[in-house]
């Protein structure tokens, strides 16, 4: 008689070597260097594709099962929230602002990264990362997607979040996280993954989706942090994949230790400036705060980031330099960034504002060594100002750094009433760069960085009018026509929270909701 | 080459002189004034004289203020590429051997900022 035996099961290590056998075939009648092209010109040598550890083994059909139910959960959450007007639940409508900030920064990067991890897949020839970034590249767009969906319910009510896609391609402010994410992309494979896979997903998620996501949970905003939530699970996975890349290559050879060594420094220098975004975002537009920029600063960079280095040390891995400016910065970046949009708050597609004395005791008390010696008396004046119908808008274009692409806001190591300039020359030409770690950048390789599109000069340049502009007819007024070259509804999505219409409508229609009157 | 590439990586610069039709850069920053966030960025003509530079130009950017009406220009001290400089003010940029994106930094003994903040 037959028994009935249970059939085994297979373990996710041999399911996984089931699914990717076989996918790393070798190619017969085009020889592999023409196939892969990008495997080999940025130096990096590797010697056996197979010691590739997908750390989370993870195969297709698995993916989107839990990928199924993490998204079931989040359109539940965004369906309640729409129904039960769940944006009427958050803290203060200058909140909004945060989210437009990260709605147009960081959504479409997601998009980008999906492309970038797309062809870093494509480009390499090991099948281990293949399948990594495959899975990678799927998440991204996911990203993207479930983002767009998470912030469209507020598009429906409030100014500034209409067209994303069109301002990322154009507002100056945009254009420092899309440089970052153009360099990464326009580098070859690997140091791609050292740029998103490590520095941002590392450097930059850690300090954005974990306090940040708090703070949207603090602030009511169910739709943003059910988002984080769910991606935040990826985020995890993302970070291995980085840093597994990292140590294959230093395991491969050691002759790529310098050479991800340099990527390392360079793109943490260009992530930390990346966050000076963030930093004002916790510090200045969430009414309801979680924790300064410095703490967060202080335990998910010097802290996890550290722990993350003595690992690495290991391979010969050095902490990067910018760190002790980063230690100094920590005291001044959220103040100083604010401060610019602030005064530049006519061309910024969301609504700034002067903190009020509560907040800035909080923000004294939270910056005891900087604040009230170096902030408070500018914020307090231009608040004053403000107050007696002469609120400061800056009139004028700013200099722009070659390399972060920020306004050169950021002040000398050593002395924060001092702006910092850095100046190169590349062949006869001038370029100023906003601190030491950008200027090595650029000097590195000028060659990158002579073609970066500065918004600051493009305008000056005049391409940043709308087609069948005449900038030479009489008043013509550049500011508005650039303004509509952005899609800026001038007076609706700019200028200042007091007075804005997001203020009056998020009042009238809390209070409807609150009241019977 | 530094760049790392798979072909020779070679482009015009995006900023070169010819494409501002006529006018060239030329940034301008107020030491120990940090109201204003950065240098300002200006496009100017060589034929610019270097007192409308500072009348007409700067005036419209920095006077703003409160310490701005109180700027002599015959106490201003200078910084070209942080380096001590000394302007004509009838001269023009060009005159004056100013180039496309010179940086200048003026100094003015006495003012610092709002109560002293540097602000």
């Amino acid at each position: 008689m037959d028994m009935n035996v249970k059939k085994k099961k297979l373990g996710l290590k041999e399911k996984y070597a089931h699914m990717t056998r076989g996918l790393d075939w070798q190619t017969s009648y085009q020889p592999m260097d023409k196939v892969f092209p990008q495997a080999t010109f940025e130096g990096i040598k590797i010697h056996d594709w197979d010691k590739w550890e997908d750390p989370f083994r993870l195969t297709m059909d698995a993916y989107w099962k839990y990928q199924a139910e993490k998204e079931r959960k989040l359109y539940a959450v965004l369906d309640a929230f729409a129904q039960n007007n769940g944006h009427l639940g958050i803290t203060d409508a200058r909140y909004l602002n945060a989210v437009k900030l990260f709605l147009t920064g960081i959504s479409p990067l997601e998009y980008v990264a999906h492309r970038g991890f797309a062809a870093a897949g494509r480009n390499f020839p090991g099948v281990g990362p293949r399948v990594a970034c495959l899975m990678q590249s799927v998440d991204e767009i996911r990203h993207a997607q479930t983002q767009i969906h998470a912030i469209s319910n507020y598009n429906k009510h409030y100014d500034g979040f209409h067209d994303f896609k069109h301002m990322l391609e154009r507002v100056w402010y945009l254009s420092v996280p899309k440089s970052f994410f153009d360099d990464a992309f326009s580098a070859g494979p690997f140091e791609w993954m050292i740029a998103i896979g490590f520095s941002f997903e590392y450097v930059l998620t850690n300090l954005l989706f974990v306090p940040f996501m708090s703070g949207a949970a603090y602030n009511g905003d169910m739709a943003t942090v059910t988002f984080g939530f769910s991606a935040q699970s990826d985020e995890a996975r993302h970070m291995t994949l980085g840093l597994e890349c990292i140590k294959f290559m230093l395991e491969q050879d050691p002759d790529n230790l310098p050479i991800v060594q340099k990527w390392i420094d360079k793109w943490a220098w260009r992530g930390i400036r990346v966050l000076s975004l963030v930093g004002m975002m916790m510090d200045y537009m969430l009414p309801k705060r979680v924790m300064s920029w410095k703490e967060a600063w202080e335990i998910y960079f010097e802290q996890n980031g550290g722990a993350l280095f003595a690992d690495l040390a290991r391979y010969g891995i050095k902490v990067p330099e910018c760190l002790t400016q980063c230690t100094e910065d920590k005291e001044h970046i959220s103040h100083q960034a604010w401060a610019t949009f602030y005064q530049y708050g006519g061309a910024a597609a969301f609504h700034t504002w002067m903190p009020n004395d509560e907040e800035m005791d909080w923000l004294s008390a939270k910056y005891p060594n900087t604040f009230d010696k170096y902030y408070r008396a500018r914020f307090t004046h231009w608040r004053d100002e403000a107050e007696k119908g002469n609120r400061f808008y800056s009139n004028t274009l700013p200099m722009l750094c070659q390399v972060c692409q920020i306004p050169m806001l950021f002040t000398e190591p050593g002395d924060p009433t001092k702006i910092c300039y850095r100046e190169s020359e590349y062949e006869g030409e001038k370029y100023h760069t906003c601190s030491d770690g950008c200027k090595h950048i650029f000097d590195d390789e000028p060659e990158k960085y002579t073609q970066a599109w500065l918004p600051v000069h493009q305008i000056y340049q005049g391409n940043c009018f709308p087609e069948g502009t005449d900038p030479t007819a009489e008043g013509f007024d550049p500011l508005a026509a650039v303004l509509d070259w952005y899609h800026f509804n001038n007076g609706h999505d700019n200028l200042d929270f007091e007075g804005s219409r997001d203020q009056a409508n998020f009042a009238a229609w809390r209070g409807m909701a609150t009241k019977n009157t | 080459m530094a760049v790392q590439a798979l072909k020779d990586y070679k482009f015009p610069p995006a900023d070169s002189v010819d494409k501002f039709h006529g006018a060239q850069l030329l940034y301008v920053g107020w030491d120990d004034h940090l109201m204003f966030c950065a240098p300002f960025a200006y496009c100017l003509p060589p034929n610019t004289p270097f007192s409308d530079l500072c009348q007409k130009f700067m005036a419209h950017s920095f006077g703003y203020h409160p310490d701005w009406k109180s700027v002599d220009f015959s106490k201003v001290t200078w910084l070209k590429s942080g380096q001590p400089w000394q302007p004509d003010m009838s001269k023009t940029l060009a005159e004056l051997g100013l180039k496309h994106k010179d940086v200048l930094r003026f100094q003015t003994p006495g003012l610092k900022g709002i109560n002293g903040s540097c602000s």
